[in-house]
């Protein structure tokens, strides 16, 4: 009894937990959920490797955007893997120079300039001969990674890579991997804008500022193409073009943000892309939440950490640390409005402007301003003043930046919508238990319950004859009726059988009326009316409704004996969802009569009833209508013939409306089976 | 610098491609449309070396073959899945009215054709 109640109570939690878990996974910004979950991804093999060269470069640079720990030792390894690379530039790739050398510069890696002078003759060699994107990107990545460990490199004809590089843009913003290639992708766009942003860091002169401008322009067109979810969150992908090389949403967006920012923070002047746009990347990348693979977690993180600080928008994002505010501890409404990576915003003011219901009803439109907690940089509000009751709401959050100078650089979203929920103790009072001898008849004896306290032990005894009857009231902390999501009476005999009622919920009263029936004509039994009443009446108003259900004595299978009474009540909202063992009901029903129908062997195995069911084996229609389809066409060809041969037109036409009728009547049949056939496919 | 041939070839090449991704049933009426009207052509080439006697017949060869080609690209067209106007057309009765069609329109040309 108690295992059982343990695994009710469970289940009870579990349905809150569910409840309340779809909001759990709404935007947070980076914390050190993303921090252990990175540790987790990236963590090194037991000889101290990462993979790849290109595996190793993300893992490096996850540590670095957040901050982990990582040991001497594995720095030294990896070092000195990079380092063997960079050995012999002459025979290398230029990707794996370009991640190389990245790999050197993030881990502070002390390298020998003659090394670098190699490797930076390699590149420029390869720049000068190359026509395809990808090498375009490696080595002038390479180059500029170089510059930036504090060598000087300078690309001498930078005008001329520069054209290059643009030549391979198409007209829709998205750009192709060389002249050979006919297919365009955003990804490239990403990596073509990066690479450029590169040429003009790198140039000895200043790049032309017409083609500069050509680039602007075709990053306006690449952000036409951006898509967007419902709630604000855009994000790129491409066509699927294959399946081999499609990159997902992830590695493409990150790659136009990577190019973007890049190329945005090389040219003068703007540009002109609006800031919920920006926000709208940022949202999307916090959506992910904690990613499952070390590549969108790398894409995720990088792509934040080039959003946290742009000179574009800095996207501000809203979150609330809890989505569940309990009205009996008296918790308040809290807000964080940060960076993408939880720092601290410029000086803003945050307002609720509505609190919407469910089926967005509105409860309240005060504009009610949010007060702010310097130390715990949190804006917080009291929510006892607002009224609001038990349940599930829509807050609508609006942000306004103090300084008029940041409007231009912080990107706000103006109003945000956030699902949380009230929850409260809900008082269950006036419950009373008891038999009565009939419908309008006085309650016998009624005995007060306390369905606070845990378990009360009511015994009672009744016969086909008497009703049952249960009432409580529930109220919510503000004082109005409150109806639960489940509220459950389970019967349950000796000999385990149950039976479960569910109270339903529109009435103000609820009866089920138990009606003994006979079904046996032979057996001159007269109908008794049998009736086990079970209410549960949620306010004072007596507003019956009957509801008959014959041959629910039947459902109780005949079994007479004792049965213990359960009644769980549960919601969401509600703090103290119980389960209460009210006690024992002595029930004396009737002999089953003959064909009765026998209560179901109680399963031995709970799961049993998921093992594997009886197979199925479909019955094919012989096709025989389609080979009379074409015999039938066959023949009317072959009637065409002899019409031509000897046949004259109205004996053709007489052979004709036979075969026709014959011909329409296969052919009907014959095509829509066909067509029921590929329907019954498209559904399936 | 992209000259003219090879734009030419990526043009075909690209075209090809996508070509490539029409389904199968399609590229079937595409081949039956082809077979015949080159058998109209075929038709016409004779009538050009035989001479026009008797002009019932080759109006008759060749209309049936225009007539057939025609009714093919109806059903193509009906039968396309990317074709928005019949959407709700299934293929089935597309193809029986196309059998019906061909069947009327043979009748016709074998009364002409004498």
């Amino acid at each position: 009894m108690a295992g059982r109640r343990l695994a009710s109570a469970a289940l009870l939690t579990l349905l809150l937990a569910v409840a309340v878990a779809p909001l759990s996974s709404a935007v947070r910004p980076v914390s050190d959920a993303h921090r252990s979950a990175a540790a987790e991804l990236f963590a090194p093999s037991a000889d101290g490797s990462f993979g790849d060269l290109e595996s190793t470069y993300e893992a490096v640079r996850m540590f670095q955007i957040l901050g982990l720990d990582k040991d001497k030792s594995l720095t030294g390894t990896v070092c000195k893997f990079a380092a063997e690379k960079l050995a012999s530039p002459a025979s290398a790739l230029a990707k794996d120079l370009f991640h190389a050398v990245r790999i050197s510069g993030a881990l502070g890696c002390s390298v020998d300039p003659g090394v670098y002078n190699g490797v930076v003759a390699r590149l420029k060699a390869v720049i000068k001969d190359t026509n395809s994107l990808l090498e375009f990107y490696y080595s002038v990545g390479g180059l500029l990674s170089i510059k930036e460990q504090g060598n000087n490199v300078i690309i001498s004809d930078a005008e001329s890579t520069f054209h290059a590089i643009k030549a391979l843009s198409q007209s829709d913003g998205r750009w192709r991997y060389d002249t050979n290639s006919a297919e365009s992708s955003t990804f490239a766009a990403g990596i073509a804008l990066e690479a450029l942003a590169g040429v003009v860091s790198l140039a000895d002169a200043e790049v032309d500022q017409s083609m500069i401008g050509v680039v602007k322009n075709n990053i306006m067109k690449l952000f036409d193409t951006i898509k967007s979810y419902d709630d604000g969150t855009f994000y790129f992908d491409e066509k699927h073009v294959d399946a081999n090389e499609y990159k997902g949403p992830i590695t493409t967006s990150a790659s136009v943000v990577r190019g973007v920012v890049s190329f945005g923070s090389v040219a003068s002047g703007k540009l002109d892309i609006p800031g919920e746009k920006i926000l709208g990347l940022a949202k999307f990348f916090l959506n992910i939440g904690l990613p499952g693979s070390s590549k969108d977690c790398f894409n995720q993180i990088e792509a934040l950490s080039i959003l946290e600080n742009n000179r574009l928008f800095v996207p501000l994002i809203l979150s609330l640390p809890s989505k569940v505010f309990s009205l009996t501890s008296k918790d308040q409404l809290k807000v964080e409005v940060t960076t993408v990576f939880g720092s601290a915003a410029p000086p803003l003011k945050v307002n609720l402007v509505q609190v919407l219901g469910s089926d967005s009803k509105v409860i309240t439109s005060e504009n009610k301003e949010l007060q702010f907690d310097h130390d715990n940089n949190v804006h917080y509000l009291d929510i006892a003043p607002l009224k609001i009751d038990v349940g599930k709401y829509s807050l609508v959050f609006e942000i306004s930046l103090q300084e008029p100078e940041h409007e231009t650089a912080y990107a706000t979203g103006g109003r945000n919508t956030e699902n949380v929920f009230v929850t409260g103790v809900i008082k269950v009072d006036k419950a009373e238990i008891g038999i009565s001898d009939n419908d309008a008849g006085a309650v016998e004896s009624v005995q007060k319950l306390d369905l606070l306290l845990k378990d009360t032990k009511v015994s009672l005894s009744a016969n086909h004859l008497q009703k049952l009857r249960l009432s409580f009231q529930l109220t919510t902390p503000l004082g109005k009726t409150f109806k639960p999501h489940q509220v459950f009476l389970k019967l349950k005999h000796e000999s385990k059988v149950e039976h479960l009622f569910v109270v339903p919920g529109s009435a103000r009263q609820f009866k089920i009326v138990l009606v003994e029936y006979h079904p046996h004509p032979l057996l001159q039994f007269t109908l008794l009316v049998f009736s086990v009443i079970v209410l549960c009446s949620l306010n004072h108003d007596a507003n019956r409704t009957n509801k008959d259900f014959l041959g629910l004595v039947e459902k109780l299978y005949y079994l007479s004996g004792r049965y213990d009474l359960e009644l769980a009540v549960g919601d969401a909202v509600m703090e103290n969802s119980f389960l209460r063992a009210l006690g024992h009901l002595e029930l004396d029903l009737p002999e089953a009569p003959e064909k009765a129908p026998r209560p179901p062997a109680q399963a031995v195995d709970p799961f049993s009833k998921f093992g594997p069911k009886a197979e199925i084996s479909h019955i094919f229609r012989p096709a025989a209508f389609a080979s009379l389809f074409h015999a039938g066409i066959g023949a009317v060809l072959l009637l065409y013939v002899l019409f031509w041969v000897k046949l004259d037109l109205f004996t053709t036409l007489k052979y004709l409306g036979f075969l026709g009728i014959f011909l329409v009547f296969v052919g009907h049949r014959a095509l829509s089976y066909l067509s029921s056939a590929s329907a019954k496919q498209k559904t399936a | 610098m992209p000259r003219a041939t090879s734009d030419a070839r990526l043009l075909i090449q690209s075209l090809s491609k996508a070509y490539a991704a029409t389904p199968t049933n399609l590229k079937i009426i595409d081949l039956y449309v082809v077979f015949a009207v080159a058998t109209a052509l075929i038709q016409v080439a004779y009538m050009g070396l035989v001479g026009t006697f008797p002009f019932n017949s080759f109006l008759s060869g060749v209309l049936s073959c225009i007539g057939t080609a025609v009714l093919a690209v109806c059903l193509r067209i009906q039968v396309n899945k990317d074709n928005k106007e019949f959407k709700d057309l299934p293929p089935e009765r597309a193809f029986a009215d196309f059998v019906l069609c061909n069947l009327v329109l043979h009748l016709v040309i074998m009364n002409f054709l004498g």
